[in-house]
């Protein structure tokens, strides 16, 4: 096709993004719904899974999973747990300067705020956030927790308060697999949210349009086709959402009815017209609750939420097929379920959809799959919760890897999130560039090989611990096997397997040679010629597979 | 779709792993540069930068029209720059910069390197970032999705079949370059992104050779294949990045020590430019712009906040990269332009910041360029609604234009294919060694009387004759009506305009014939 005609199919298009995408151009779609997968349970179902709604995949963690039944395996997925991990701590004195307020390796988040700390408090949130994710149980929160923070994008850089960065946190957590009505309202009044689109200078004297515009447009309706509210629509919720105010002595926000517009807020037709009259006095944080339960009873919510879980747990691209077959269905279990995010995920995760091949091993790996997926992969030992120091900063070092790689939790972009969730047509394609790609393998290598030293604490692969506990390590040919597939989401290339079996073989032809090395360490640990053999030959034989471009998918 | 048969590179015989620096793999696998078929428009050693500045800004606070100040006084006061303060351009006394652009106002006064574009923006305009963005990124109409960028389409067309078979002989480096860990939308081709991303010139990797499938026919497969030509392509692109790189050191001690993203992100540029990349574009960026509040500080003066700390920026960051230019001697080849995604409502809101908006002005750097100001003074209403916008003078995409033309040397009907419609030029660059006067434009002078007005007004315009359009627009900038489109005889004339629909408030008028537009407003009462 030549160009210009190629252009023209687009632009003839009218103004139609998500959810009608340009269809995936590939000749192959995958036609699968909603109806629960009955197939095969082996082990690309079963990492499949794991992958999808983990950061990588531990070996147990297949062993474990494969030995339900896929129901089991997806409700086990789906109970997360309901109590709060403890707060960030202080492991940011330094010589020079002593948080005054907090004693080392307390919790700072009951402490006054501080103008003098903030920095270095708000970066121990993000540390403290990447070894929650590190730690993760073998459940869906970490990446529903990341998924919010997506949705709801904030960032700390311009929240600036300590405390609100760490309760927007909190909050994402508590409601990560609740309602989803109950979240807007929250998150609406969430006081890092109302520093970060201006909210709490949103009075009547100057009506701030910040946030009326984002939660329409970014968090419940989307700019979809079919999304047609107005820029009148933005200014009437604008002067709903008037008199909210943060109050930095309790770190919570409240109503200030004298702030409040008490003028009549009229909707268009798009919102079939919605009328909220104006209230005086404390009544009128009641609005509020109107404008949610306006947004709320537009059939276009559900379709934009279910269009993003989509997007985050199988693929980009959402062609007429998917939206029919998936999408449309998902918003109706979402809107049937009054907003309950659960049975959506429900649903999706085991469908014959998910379950298709054509849907897997097709998302490029975000920085944070690519960096806490390393780390829980390869199972790499961090300090103690006692040494908080050198626990802290060797969380520090993997949040800053993922930030330089593009993914800087705590601060986005912009209030859009990162554009691999929305930006076509590249989507995820986004993360991987001339820049961001040889900062991943740079960081794969170094923490397999010399590993990153910091105090008096290594971070680095032990690819004997890691090695032992693949199953039939002794066989080359067996361990090849066994670490491609937890390694890789997809069969490597033909070339692949003789490299790796020359490699571990030391360019020998007979298996006995690993087989012999690796028997005679597991026998005696302390046998130094085999041990290091063992050791070199995996280092080699690991980083060849972290070098290959399918552990950039997922 | 046939263009894209990737790069198939012979691999098996190559694959064994090799080790060099540690544990990283590189294969010694030949790929035989193969010259280009195709015949290919010769092109000229111009390099263009382009500026993003993100978040969208307010314009009415960076290029202040100076003979507004009362109406605009009145609409933002608790923002607005003492008229003292403000640096007054040269030959243009009502107009001048934000106090903090001292390095753009030398380039402008002294240097004759700086042009200006009053109110740039575009129909029926957009107020989501993320929208706005993308329209000014792909240079689509208000209501077009287009998913390849204006950039993208002029590499396309000038380098046929990239990344098949390159690089060349022809062009040994990237066609683009986007400083900072991301590449930017505007380099998105048809097809395949035409840029390639850099943070630090002098550190990359070497990756395992790996042969790319030319027919995906799966997701997966289609993954695989993009991961694999990143990977190809920055192997091939490294070593030239880190010789230009290395070839030359920064002359200009203007640049800013600490602080300054931009700043460093031009002096990167400078070298790989000096450094002898033949690569044609470079994308920087810096971000802040969404002054929703606390744009100019509560004490200490308008003139300093958030807002002057960002053009202290841009201006420190252009005006050193021209020095640096210059030094280097590569000045002439280069010419750079600012563009943020919109500009802000003309009145402030009470938290010392302003609202989206519609249009900003645009700033064109490079010694090739007419040293003039581009446009009238925007014209402020008595009384500002909290809604009102600036009203366009030119269309985002005349610049893109006249830069395609002006500078890169396309046709206009190659011009009209990249933008994917003809727009009429502006005249940004120096052509053919004269410089375009648009004071002998052919619109001399347009009024209404009576305004206010009720249920009708009479718009009067002096012309030299051709072909001439008359447009209505809304406080907001979306297009009321068309009043006139037609040949005027040379002269003045007067029209009729019948306003019984329309509610109250205030209304632009925009005579247009050719690159010559002049603007004014009136209130229906």
């Amino acid at each position: 096709m030549h160009r210009r005609d190629f252009l023209h199919q687009l632009t003839s298009t009218a103004l139609a993004p998500s959810p009608a995408g340009k269809g995936r151009g590939l000749g192959q779609t995958p036609t699968t719904g909603l109806t629960p997968y009955s197939g095969n349970w082996g082990n690309a179902q079963v990492l499949h899974l794991l992958r999808r709604t983990l950061f990588g995949v531990k070996q147990s963690e297949l062993d474990t999973f494969k030995a339900m039944s896929m129901n089991n395996a997806v409700d086990a997925l789906l109970n997360v747990s309901t109590t709060q991990p403890s707060p960030p701590v202080n492991a940011y004195n330094s010589g020079t300067a002593t948080d005054p307020d907090v004693p080392a390796g307390q919790t700072w988040v009951n402490s006054p705020i501080s103008p003098n700390y903030s920095f270095q408090r708000r970066r121990s949130v993000k540390n403290w956030w990447t070894g929650l994710m590190i730690n993760q149980d073998s459940t869906i929160l970490e990446k529903m927790v990341l998924f919010w923070h997506n949705h709801f994008a904030t960032e700390s850089d311009t929240i600036q308060v300590e405390h609100y960065f760490y309760k927007n946190n909190v909050l994402c957590r508590q409601h990560a697999l609740g309602n989803f009505k109950t979240f807007v309202k929250d998150m609406t009044i969430d006081p890092g949210m109302l520093r970060y689109l201006n909210g709490y200078l949103n009075t009547k004297t100057a009506p701030d349009e910040n946030y009326a515009r984002e939660l329409q447009e970014l968090f419940t309706m989307g700019k979809g086709k079919d999304s047609k509210y107005t820029e009148d629509d933005v200014k009437a919720a604008a002067k709903v959402l008037t008199g909210w105010r943060v109050n930095n002595l309790n770190f919570s926000s409240y109503f200030d009815s004298t702030k409040h517009d008490t003028g009549n807020k009229q909707f268009s037709s798009f919102y079939n017209n919605t009328f909220i009259s104006g209230k005086s006095g404390a009544t009128g944080a009641n609005e509020t609750d109107e404008l949610i339960t306006m947004l709320f009873q537009q059939n276009e919510l559900a379709k934009f939420i279910c269009c993003k879980l989509y997007r985050w747990f199988v693929y980009y691209d959402i062609d007429a097929t998917v939206e029919t077959n998936v999408i449309e269905p998902l918003a109706t279990i979402f809107r049937n379920n009054n907003y309950e995010i659960k049975p959506v995920l429900a649903a999706l995760l085991k469908s014959q959809h998910f379950y298709d091949s054509l849907s897997m091993s097709c998302d490029i790996k975000s920085p944070l799959d690519f960096t806490v997926g390393f780390c829980r992969q390869f199972q790499i030992a961090f300090p103690p919760t006692s040494d908080y120091v050198n626990l802290f900063n060797h969380w520090a070092y993997l949040q800053s890897a993922a930030a330089i790689m593009q993914q800087d939790i705590g601060d986005p972009p912009n209030v859009a999130g990162w554009p691999a969730y929305y930006q076509e047509p590249q989507y995820f394609e986004i993360w991987i560039n001339s820049d961001t790609l040889p900062k991943r393998m740079a960081l794969a290598t170094q923490l397999l090989t010399s590993g990153y030293s910091k105090g008096s604490f290594k971070l680095i692969v032990d690819v004997l611990a890691f090695t032992a506990k693949i199953p039939n390590a002794s066989d080359p040919n067996k361990l090849i096997d066994n670490l491609l597939l937890l390694l890789l989401p997809m069969s490597a290339d033909s070339t692949v397997k003789p490299i790796l079996k020359s490699t571990l073989l030391n360019g020998q032809s007979s298996d006995y040679y690993w087989t012999d090395a690796w028997n005679a360490y597991v026998a005696n640990n302390n046998d130094t010629i085999n041990k290091n053999y063992c050791t070199n030959q995996l280092k080699l034989a690991l980083s060849y597979i972290l070098n290959l471009a399918e552990y950039q998918l997922n | 779709m046939k263009r894209k048969s990737f790069i198939k590179r012979t691999a098996a015989a190559s694959l064994l792993p090799v080790f060099i620096n540690g544990l990283t793999f590189r294969s010694y696998a030949n790929s035989p540069l193969l010259r280009l078929l195709a015949a290919k428009a010769a092109l000229n050693d111009k390099v263009l930068v382009l500026v993003q500045l993100n978040g969208g800004n307010d314009g009415l606070n960076t290029l202040i029209p100076l003979d507004q100040y009362t109406n605009l006084t009145a609409a933002r006061s608790n923002i607005m720059i003492q008229d003292t303060k403000v640096l007054k351009l040269k030959g243009y006394e009502k107009t001048g910069l934000h106090p903090a652009m001292t390095g753009m106002l030398n380039l402008f006064n002294n240097e004759s390197s700086l042009n200006v574009i009053q109110a740039v923006g575009y129909p029926s305009p957009n107020f989501s970032h993320f929208r706005a963005t993308d329209i000014w990124l792909s240079a689509s109409d208000s209501n077009q999705i287009i998913n390849s960028g204006w950039l993208g389409r002029y590499l396309d067309d000038a380098y046929p079949g990239f990344p098949n078979n390159y690089p060349n002989t022809d062009m040994p480096d990237p066609l683009a370059i986007s400083i900072g860990g991301v590449v930017s939308q505007a380099l998105q081709g048809p097809e395949v992104n035409m840029g390639m991303a850099i943070s630090n010139p002098t550190s990359f990797y070497n990756f395992a050779d790996s042969v790319v499938n030319p027919n995906p026919t799966t997701p997966a497969e289609k993954e695989l294949a993009y991961v694999r030509l990143v990977a190809q392509q920055t192997d091939k692109y490294a070593d030239s990045i880190k010789t230009a790189y290395n070839a030359v050191t920064t002359k200009s001690t203007m640049y800013a020590t600490t602080g300054n993203s931009l700043s460093d992100q031009l002096k990167i540029v400078a070298r790989l430019i000096a450094g002898g990349l033949k690569t044609k574009i470079y994308m920087v960026s810096l971000g802040g712009f969404d002054t929703h509040s606390n744009q100019v500080n509560t004490t200490g003066g308008t003139e300093t906040g958030a807002h002057a700390d960002l053009w202290s920026k841009v201006s420190v960051g252009i005006s050193a990269f021209m020095d640096d230019c210059k030094k280097l001697g590569v000045v002439d080849r280069v010419a750079g332009m600012t563009y943020s995604e919109f500009g802000r409502r003309i009145a402030s809101n009470a938290s010392l910041g302003t609202d989206h908006g519609a249009a900003g002005p645009s700033f064109v750097f490079g010694t090739k360029v007419n040293n003039t100001l581009i446009g009238s003074n925007p014209t402020i209403p008595g009384t500002v609604g909290a809604a009102d916008n600036v009203n366009m003078q030119y269309d985002f995409r005349q610049i893109y234009s006249s830069v395609l033309q002006q500078w890169f040397g396309l046709t206009k009907n190659e011009a009209a294919g990249v933008m994917l419609k003809d727009f009429d030029t502006l005249p940004i660059f120096k052509t053919t060694g004269s410089i375009t006067d648009i004071k002998k434009s052919n619109i001399s002078f347009v009024s209404n009387y009576p305004n206010p007005f009720e249920n009708s007004t009479t718009l009067k315009i002096q012309t030299t004759g051709g072909l001439t359009q008359v447009k209505i627009y809304d406080a907001i900038g979306n297009e009321v009506c068309t009043l006139v489109n037609k040949i005027l005889s040379s002269g003045t004339h007067e029209i009729l305009y019948e306003t019984h629909n329309l509610t109250s408030g205030n209304y632009y008028y925009s005579v247009i014939s050719g690159s010559n537009r002049l603007n004014g407003v009136m209130l229906k009462k």
